[in-house]
């Protein structure tokens, strides 16, 4: 016989009551834990995905854990709701190991990765980014009009910066006198 | 978008075009939902039978790259059957506006529009009649041979159903069944929507895919009225903010053109994109673009420079020379540059033609890659036939906070601006962007002033005051709401507004752009953003949940822009006498003193006979455009690849003014286009699933989502697969003029083969959004990060072309030809 969702539910619901189960609930009951969400600090954030914008509640602990991430039921656009993608946010935060958590500098023509600080990373990329520039930096093209542009840097990035972050980076590239500059929108 | 996701409940017939939201943008289709609930007609028009094909009433199957034709034989469909919103068609679009009678259409000329040359249009010809004084002569009855109403006529009068059958493979009944139910929102009171997203832009006549379907829009009076509009489904979470910002080579924030060289001074620069008109009736809102730029370069370098020099600093690109994508990479690949962000981006996956795009990045000196975890472009040294002790890269891969390691606002498609908090530290190292960046530049900053350099001042003299910054220039705090409020802008001395006299006291946030000032009294790091965080404070965290209007605007929930404007154009919403067009779903409606519902956009005092559109120089649709590279309507052309080798509609195969990469001596060897070849004889196109986003780079290394999608797959139908001798599951190989790549087949019914001019042409799709970084074949050494389930599969990037839009270079990923054999043949 045809079967819905609602039928179905139905069913299983018979089914332990039965006794389906094989075992009783009965002492687990009465140790029945609260929420893990309980005691957590709630904060709202928007999806990083795509561009609906839905709203996601995230809750830590006091030792700033991640422990919950859920649809936020207040937001007009979702409402609670979350795609695949959304509802598996939690994975992105506290315990991926994978994310990277140091600077990582490859040496030419070197076969890995080597661990450095960030004081020296920054240190050399900011020596690399004057010498590119200073090397390539045009103040008037062949027709003698006025450039000042450097020809010899490019940056693509990112839709997936906030707001604010956009704005300082193309400040900060166009104070450079870039003008390959680009991102996502382009593709 | 024209209006915004929650909006959708308002239509009443739904055109999925070009995209697929129940995948792509799951839960936009709640929205989509209770439209259809609301007895709306949901419309599917995609190669694919897609999962929104799936909950449509009508699906119609349609060859990649044939868009233009599809909506071309609608518009035949609406002029031959006078199915136009007739007052709105006459009032508000340039249907009447009589055009240059040297204009040529495609179909007295050989394929192409008048002023052809070359490779370029010389658009002299696509212009209006004007009288005596330069006002635009107008035939408002729509009757006279010359007037843009006749000409679209012309124009579409050879998109007959049958041509269109042919060259898109639409079954004719089906056609006209789209069209038929599409157009009957062309009543006052019934609202038509399109959603649409990559399916149309990936595309050599991209723009124009768009353009088309925004004539049929004005045309059924569709643009401004809840639950009509144009909507792109964008995707990612902040690309509309990063366009917003100016992070492209050709527009600074709030879409001010980046200057050229051709633009001497900052005068020079207002003088040539201030835009002038005759039409009395119109607004012409860009004619306060000097107030925007002036504001603008206080941004950049606050009191430190004059508005001349500060406009002298900021770089300008040659005339015609375009510094978009694909030119980046091939001036990469050419060797032109020594140094390379990829900042929060993976081009090694997400670009055309990824073989060159890698190849590319060996000629640098170094990059720098920010980025939650390892990727293909940070890593490309050590990737699939890389040898990197040939390599001389040298490689930064620096770790970022993710976005509830930090606070900041992201923008929706639909012009929405939402706040988001911080809920935990990044973890180990990792930096928020917004303190990597700032760290980067008070370094460089202090070299400069130490050894100087080619004009250090550009540089030195940038206002950045968002923190602390201690005394070696480095550790900057950034402090993210002085970032926010200098977007918004602030007076930079006291001030009397010309136009309201209203006075403003140095230091006052400005509490709307129509406050800006020309003459460098004002900052303003993005006009359109202006009212976000003036004196009412933060707006984009506004989280009030009432929604008045009864459309679902919630103007209370967030902010967006401009002027937390929800819908867009709503001044064509009602008609000349300011009466809404629909009263059950008026966006605005006025009271007697003034406007009431949704903040009111072009729409004057009623009777003021205000044109609608008031960013348009003229104030009206252009349903005739002469702006753009590539025609001034829309025409079909095939796609650089195609199975054809004529084009059936004219002699004129490919959109005569696209870039020809393939070309010699223009693009490079790895710059191959194939096109009516025996040996690649499949359309492809390129697609997405719900659980992986764009390369990958985030969802590949989430055992949850991998766990539900964990191959590189290629769906093709029955038919194709028997011919092949195919079996779902089984291991394939896709390769075009570019590359090849190994995927798993996925035979369906839902895919059927197209006939294309009476001859059967297959189609497949594969997802793009592997790559081999998670793959279980790599190399992984003993510190590398290893995921826990691994994925199978490369970039579908490997196959596609170096080639783009004619209007905005967008690389054509959505039509190419490919050829597919199974991995254990012969």
């Amino acid at each position: 016989m045809p079967i819905t969702r609602r039928g179905f539910l139905k069913v299983s619901g018979m089914v332990l009551a039965a006794g389906g189960l094989g075992i009783s609930i009965k002492p687990i009951s009465a140790y029945a834990k609260p929420l893990k969400i309980k005691y957590a600090k709630e904060t709202t954030t928007i999806c990083p995905y795509c561009s609906v914008g839905c709203s996601i509640i995230v809750s830590t602990t006091g030792e700033g854990k991640i422990i919950n991430t859920e649809g936020d039921p207040d937001s007009p656009i979702n409402g609670g709701a979350l795609c695949s993608k959304g509802s598996a946010l939690y994975q992105m935060g506290t315990g991926n190991s994978n994310r990277l958590t140091k600077p990582l500098y490859r040496a030419p023509y070197a076969g890995d990765w080597q661990e450095v600080s960030w004081e020296w990373a920054l240190d050399k990329i900011a020596r690399n980014v004057k010498k590119s520039r200073d090397k390539s930096f045009r103040l008037t093209n062949d027709q003698g009009q006025i450039v000042n542009r450097t020809e010899g840097i490019a940056s693509v990035g990112s839709a997936a910066l906030d707001n604010e972050e956009c704005y300082l980076y193309q400040k900060f590239l166009r104070g450079l006198g870039l003008v390959y500059i680009e991102h996502q929108a382009r593709i | 978008m024209t209006n915004h996701w929650t909006d959708f409940q308002n239509s009443d017939c739904i055109l999925i075009m070009g995209s697929n939201p129940a995948s792509n943008h799951p839960v936009s289709f709640k929205w989509i939902t209770k439209a259809v609930e609301r007895g709306a007609t949901l419309i599917c028009v995609d190669p694919r039978f897609t999962q929104s094909a799936a909950k449509s009433h009508i699906y119609a199957p349609l060859r990649s790259g044939t868009d233009i034709a599809f909506l071309g034989g609608m518009i035949k469909y609406i002029l031959d059957n006078h199915l136009i919103q007739e007052e709105y068609v006459k009032n508000y679009t340039n249907a009447g506006f009589l055009v240059n009678p040297l204009c040529k259409l495609p179909g007295e000329n050989g394929g192409v529009f008048s002023g052809l040359q070359g490779e370029t249009y010389d658009k002299d010809t696509w212009s209006y009649q004007r009288d005596a004084e330069g006002a635009i002569k107008k035939d408002i009855t729509l009757r006279d041979p010359s007037c843009v109403y006749q000409l679209l006529k012309k124009q579409y009068g050879r998109y007959s159903p049958e041509m269109v059958s042919r060259i898109t493979g639409t079954p004719g009944d089906k056609l006209l069944e789209v069209y038929k139910e599409y157009t009957k929102t062309s009543r006052p009171d019934k609202a038509g929507n399109i959603l649409y997203a990559m399916g149309w832009t990936q595309h050599t006549v991209g723009t124009q895919n768009i353009r088309a379907m925004s004539i049929i829009q004005t045309l059924l009076g569709n643009v401004g009225i809840a639950g009509g509009g144009i909507q792109a489904l964008r995707g990612e979470s902040n690309v509309q903010g990063s366009t917003d910002f100016g992070l492209l080579f050709n527009t600074l924030p709030g879409y001010l053109a980046a200057p050229l060289a051709s633009h001497r001074t900052l005068a020079v620069y207002n003088e040539k994109l201030t835009p002038k008109t005759t039409e009395q009736r119109s607004l012409n809102w860009w004619k306060n673009f000097p107030k925007y730029s002036a504001s603008l370069l206080r941004a950049f370098y606050g009191m430190n420079a004059s508005l001349e020099e500060a406009y002298s600093y900021l770089p300008k690109v040659d005339d015609g020379v375009d510094c978009s994508w694909l030119s980046l990479f091939d001036q990469m690949y050419k060797g032109q540059f020594s140094g390379f962000f990829a900042w929060g981006m993976n081009p090694a996956v997400s670009g055309a033609n990824v073989f060159k795009v890698r190849q590319a990045m060996t000629r640098l000196d170094w990059m720098v890659n920010v980025n939650l975890f390892d990727n293909e472009t940070g890593d490309f040294w050590r990737g699939p036939g890389m040898d990197p002790k040939k390599i001389k890269t040298e490689v930064f891969l620096l770790p970022c906070a993710f976005s509830f390691e930090k606070e900041g606002s992201i923008t929706n498609s639909g012009r929405l601006m939402q706040w988001r908090y911080k809920a935990v530290a990044p973890p180990g190292e990792a930096r928020p962007d917004s303190k990597i960046i700032t760290e980067l530049y008070f370094r460089i900053k202090k070299l400069y002033e130490r050894e100087g350099g080619p004009l250090p001042e550009a540089i030195t003299r940038l206002a950045w005051n968002y923190g602390t910054s201690d005394v070696d220039g480095g550790r900057a705090e950034v402090d993210i709401h002085a970032v926010a409020k200098e977007i918004n802008g602030y007076f930079l001395e006291d001030k009397i507004d010309p136009a309201s006299k209203r006075a403003f006291k140095k230091g006052e946030p400005v509490p709307a752009f129509a406050f800006l000032q020309d003459d460098g009294s004002t900052s303003s790091g993005c006009w359109v953003y202006c009212n976000s965080y003036a004196e009412q404070g933060n707006m984009s965290a506004r989280r009030g949940k009432k929604d008045a209007s009864g459309i679902g605007l919630s103007s209370e929930w967030a902010w967006s822009w401009p002027m937390n404007r929800r819908i867009i154009y709503n001044g064509a919403s009602v008609d000349m006498k300011g009466v809404p067009w629909d009263a059950k779903r008026a966006v605005i409606s006025w009271d007697g003193t003034k406007w009431t519902g949704d903040v009111p956009d072009g729409a004057g005092n009623p009777g003021s006979e205000r044109a609608p559109f008031i960013m348009k120089p003229d104030g009206v649709a252009s349903i005739f455009g002469p702006g753009l590279a590539d025609g001034p309507f829309p025409e079909h052309y095939e796609p650089l690849e195609s199975p054809l080798k004529k084009n059936l509609l004219s002699p004129q195969m490919n959109n005569p003014v696209i870039k020809r990469w393939d070309r010699p001596g223009v693009g490079t060897e790895m710059d191959i286009a194939r096109s009516a070849d025996p040996l690649f004889p499949i359309v492809c196109t390129t697609m997405r699933v719900s659980e992986h986003w764009q390369s990958g780079v985030l969802t590949r290394w989430q055992p949850w989502l991998v766990e539900m999608e964990p191959a590189l797959f290629v769906e093709m139908s029955v038919e194709l697969a028997k011919e092949r001798g195919i079996k779902n599951g089984e291991q394939i190989f896709i390769k075009s003029a570019r590359g090849q790549a190994e995927a798993i087949a996925m035979v369906t019914a839902r895919f059927k083969p197209f006939t294309i001019d009476g001859k059967i042409v297959h189609q497949v799709a594969l997802p793009w959004h592997f790559g081999w970084a998670t793959s279980a074949t790599r190399l992984y050494g003993p510190k590398d990060k290893k995921p826990e389930l691994f994925t199978y599969g490369n970039a579908a990037n490997r196959l596609t072309p170096t080639i783009g839009d004619a209007n905005t270079m967008i690389p054509e990923s959505k039509a190419f030809m490919v050829d597919i054999s199974r991995k254990g043949a012969a």
